[in-house]
């Protein structure tokens, strides 16, 4: 039987692990390589790795550590921050990346999605959306949270899941940082709306609020969190005890 | 030696770095009279079969697989790499394999019950089917390892050694002689993972 799958995101900036909250404030955590493989020798189903370094130094000092990390790691890396061309695809996959994850690079080259699943494989494509309520709506927003694109968050999704996006990352933004839950809501109005794998993120606090969003929502693939990983309020292992106890089942 | 076969599809760099973890030495090439020289071949593979088919025929390579398989040297493919040794595949068309083991690899669309979805990505647990199987020799019955495919290999005879269930019962290993095959990937599939990359290294006949 398939397993529900349980990813600690790394936020890594000039070599280092860090962690916003709400989108601010980072605070450093830890080494990406030695952080990636305590959580892979761990229960860690995937790893995701996003580079919020803007500059050019600093992505170099990420593809050396991505280097590192995946002849040491030997399970899915996925890879995101900066994803802008096909040649950013390239760079991070000859990293040893698996798969890619856009973001805002999709929101200002809606082609590149299609572009890269066309090239790669849809299974290589990541979208990562970050989710908002707007007016009653949910709408995208680019630049790590800070910027409404005035886009339908749905409409958005569906059209790059039609483009050959093979999985979704939801983020909301509403409950990311606070800790008290995932947003349901949102995830089951985007399981509705696509056919391909759903990872949920923003508002873990507890392993709790995992068993909820597995019990509630089936559909969904994946959780996603870091901060709660990072600081130990929540062990993967014991998370996966517990979700197994609620017979869901996982990889343990 | 490992030779890993280079035909221009997809990343090496996580194969050649899991077999080097379980202390085997392995090379990437593209180039026949190098691999000629490994003692074991593995035949890689992401993305469509068609695509993958063709380059493999336009390098030639398919004839040295051929020719390294029928002299009894052990190869294992990989993924896509596996559905290539089957006889022909369905995926948007008709292609031919290289026919070294019976069966086709078909669409999960279609076939799979409702609500599951397509391509089958995660981690997924192993069924034996054949107890004497080398590749599986160390993985116990039900370890989990990691698959992501929207096609499947059907109508295999004996060399069916693992299954995994996604709606249905999907052919996940294939061993016969000197022939090998994972559809999921033993490179990002952690510590079970690496246990039969290392049989596959040190299996003898």
């Amino acid at each position: 039987m398939i397993t529900k799958r349980i990813i600690p995101c790394l936020d890594v900036k000039d070599g280092r692990v860090v962690k916003g909250v709400n989108f601010q404030g980072l605070q450093d955590v830890s080494s990406p390589v030695d952080l990636g493989k305590y959580y892979s020798d761990n229960g860690a189903d995937e790893l995701v790795f996003y580079d919020i370094t803007a500059s050019n130094e600093g992505r170099r000092l990420f593809a050396d550590i991505l280097t590192q990390v995946a002849s040491t790691i030997f399970i899915p890396l996925t890879v995101g921050g900066g994803i802008n061309s096909l040649d950013d695809f390239e760079r991070v996959l000859n990293c040893g990346a698996d798969k890619v994850s856009v973001n805002s690079g999709a929101i200002r080259n809606p082609d590149l999605v299609g572009a890269a699943a066309k090239k790669y494989g849809d299974q290589c494509v990541v979208l990562s959306a970050d989710i908002k309520r707007v007016n009653g709506e949910f709408r995208v927003f680019a630049k790590g949270g800070r910027e409404d694109t005035g886009m339908e968050a749905i409409s958005w999704i569906k059209r790059c899941v039609d483009n050959g996006a093979g999985e979704v990352v939801v983020n909301s933004i509403d409950t990311d940082g606070v800790k008290q839950g995932l947003d349901l809501e949102m995830l089951e109005a985007v399981c509705n709306a696509v056919q391909v794998p759903v990872i949920a993120s923003g508002g873990a606090g507890s392993a709790e609020d995992f068993v909820k969003l597995f019990s509630r929502l089936p559909q969904v693939d994946a959780g996603l969190a870091a901060s709660v990983f990072h600081f130990g309020q929540v062990n993967i292992t014991e998370l996966k005890k517990q979700l197994r106890q609620n017979n869901i089942p996982v990889r343990l | 030696m490992i030779g890993i076969i280079d035909y221009g599809v997809g990343n090496l760099f996580s194969l050649k770095s899991s077999f080097s973890e379980v202390g085997a030495e392995a090379f990437v090439s593209g180039n026949p009279e190098q691999l000629a020289t490994a003692d074991r071949l593995i035949l890689p593979g992401v993305g469509a079969f068609g695509d993958a088919a063709n380059k493999l025929r336009q390098s030639g390579l398919d004839r040295f697989v051929l020719d390294q398989a029928a002299a009894g040297k052990p190869l294992m493919g990989i993924c896509l790499g596996m559905q290539l040794l089957f006889e022909d595949s369905y995926e948007y068309g008709h292609y031919q394999g290289l026919g070294l083991l019976k069966g086709s690899v078909v669409p999960m669309e279609g076939a799979l019950p409702e609500g599951l979805k397509i391509p089958h990505i995660g981690w997924n647990s192993l069924h034996k089917v054949n107890p004497h199987s080398k590749l599986l020799a160390n993985v116990e019955e039900g370890e989990f390892v990691y698959f992501v495919h929207s096609f499947y290999a059907s109508g295999c005879d004996e060399s069916l050694a693992a299954t995994t269930e996604y709606g249905l019962n999907i052919t996940a290993a294939v061993e016969k002689g000197n022939i090998f095959g994972c559809q999921f990937h033993p490179e990002k599939s952690g510590k079970v993972g690496l246990k039969i990359l290392r049989s596959f290294a040190s299996e003898r006949r």
